[in-house]
């Protein structure tokens, strides 16, 4: 993966509404322009509430992204 | 030698953990697909005292994941019948049966009795309440979930004051149709025997100081490729909004609203409905082998999934009125009739079948 890149890995609902568990992105500077990005690819995605984890840790808010990052959306589960 | 001599020998271990295990005072929200796992390898590791907290009864499709249940169980409900089976197996511990669910009014009185809160509910309205109680009562909490293929963990409110809980990470309840349950998109009985395993693996650590417990993480499984991703968990300025201010406010508060659950009635305003509008259609949406049935009224069994290809049935009616179990499935035809009948008057009731005012109790 080059550098200039961002790693997506996306689960559960998220995975079905984006259609893939893996995306590869044009570096973004923070987690408001990626959301921007995701909601205008995937407008089915503003309705879904999801937490993001940049390099393992949850991020809140406006979180700036490092190069080369992996960045996780996380759905919550209710099921049992 | 004892039967849990194979744990304390282990290095590390040894008989002051068990010890703290036969002091602890264990609570575990539903005895389902999680529930079953949870409470078979507590009771087996020899926790003190265990409390079950689970109004529903056994339905056939229960059985391919709620492994403490047989055939010979349908029908009956699932604290007692789970309770029944672990205190025949083991007369060392003590076993607490609440044949209920759980609700903002006997929260405080049950959570009190216990230092350990396992969720293996079921829906979104259950987690958020016991979230906020275990916040305001300051209980630690081994939280589980699943969906379709994947499963979630982790310890939150462990840490005492300052700990994450569940609405650092997701602040507001996402609606019942947003995300769906097991009974909606099907699930493999390992996937909630996996997770709620893994749920047991973490009470017990957290209990006795044994490893490294996922206190202030969470670990998310996927069942098909077997990839684990655990992330920390961080402090979220949003989820003081969610949390009412003290007990008695959580217990004036209704999550099935909080949760989206606005277009329910209860079974009261049901049947108050009805009386206005005669022309009006009761529905069931659940499946024909779920148990307890209405007994008493007139009403329609149509599955969730031949709601929409029924719906002009229904054309006519001037009022429809949906249940299920405990409401999930019949907000989520409520949608799905609104889209054919803008401004028809369709309600869920709330909680379903096994709410607490439900004509079952009566």
């Amino acid at each position: 993966m080059a550098l200039t890149s961002i790693q997506v890995i996306a689960f559960g609902m998220i995975a079905e509404k984006i259609k893939t568990k893996e995306l590869v992105l044009e570096y973004m500077p923070d987690t408001e322009v990626l959301l921007g990005y995701l909601y205008q690819q995937y407008p089915d995605l503003q309705h879904t509430k999801f937490s993001i984890a940049i390099n393992k840790k949850m991020a809140v808010g406006k979180t700036a992204i490092p190069v080369g990052a992996e960045v996780a959306l996380l759905p919550p589960f209710s099921g049992g | 030698m004892d039967r849990f001599e194979r744990q304390y020998i282990l290095p590390g271990f040894g008989k002051e953990a068990q010890h703290k295990l036969k002091q602890a005072k264990v609570l575990v929200i539903g005895a389902g697909g999680l529930g079953c796992p949870v409470l078979l390898y507590l009771a087996a590791a020899g926790v003190g005292t265990i409390g079950i907290v689970d109004g529903d009864m056994v339905s056939l499709s229960n059985l391919n994941r709620q492994v403490l249940f047989g055939e010979g169980d349908l029908g009956l409900n699932k604290a007692e019948t789970a309770g029944h089976f672990l205190k025949a197996k083991y007369h060392d511990i003590k076993i607490n049966c609440i044949p209920e669910f759980i609700t903002t009014q006997n929260i405080k009185a049950i959570f009190s009795k216990y230092d350990l809160i396992i969720d293996g509910s079921d829906n979104f309205p259950t987690r958020y309440l016991v979230n906020d109680a275990c916040v305001l009562l300051g209980k630690p909490l081994v939280f589980g979930a699943v969906y379709q293929n994947e499963g979630q963990v982790a310890i939150l409110n462990g840490k005492g004051h300052n700990s994450i809980n569940y609405r650092d990470i997701f602040p507001d309840p996402p609606t019942a149709y947003e995300i769906p349950n097991c009974n909606e998109t099907g699930v493999l009985g390992v996937l909630p025997g996996i997770i709620g395993t893994l749920q047991a693996a973490e009470a017990i650590k957290y209990l006795t100081g044994y490893g490294v417990a996922l206190v202030d993480k969470m670990l998310f499984y996927n069942l098909l490729s077997h990839q684990s991703y655990s992330m920390e968990l961080s402090k979220n300025p949003d989820s003081k909004k969610g949390i009412p201010f003290s007990m008695e406010a959580l217990e004036a508060t209704d999550y099935a609203v909080v949760c989206g659950d606005g277009d329910s009635v209860d079974w009261e305003e049901a049947f108050s409905l009805l009386n206005k509008f005669p022309g009006g259609t009761l529905i069931d949406v659940r499946e024909a082998d779920e148990f307890p049935k209405l007994k008493g009224f007139k009403f329609q069994s149509v599955p969730l999934d031949l709601i929409e290809e029924k719906h002009q049935e229904w054309l006519n009616s001037e009022l429809i009125l949906l249940f299920c179990q405990s409401g999930v499935r019949s907000l989520k035809a409520v949608k799905m009739l609104e889209k054919h009948f803008p401004g028809k008057k369709i309600h869920s009731i709330s909680g379903g079948i096994e709410a607490p005012d439900s004509p079952i109790y009566k």
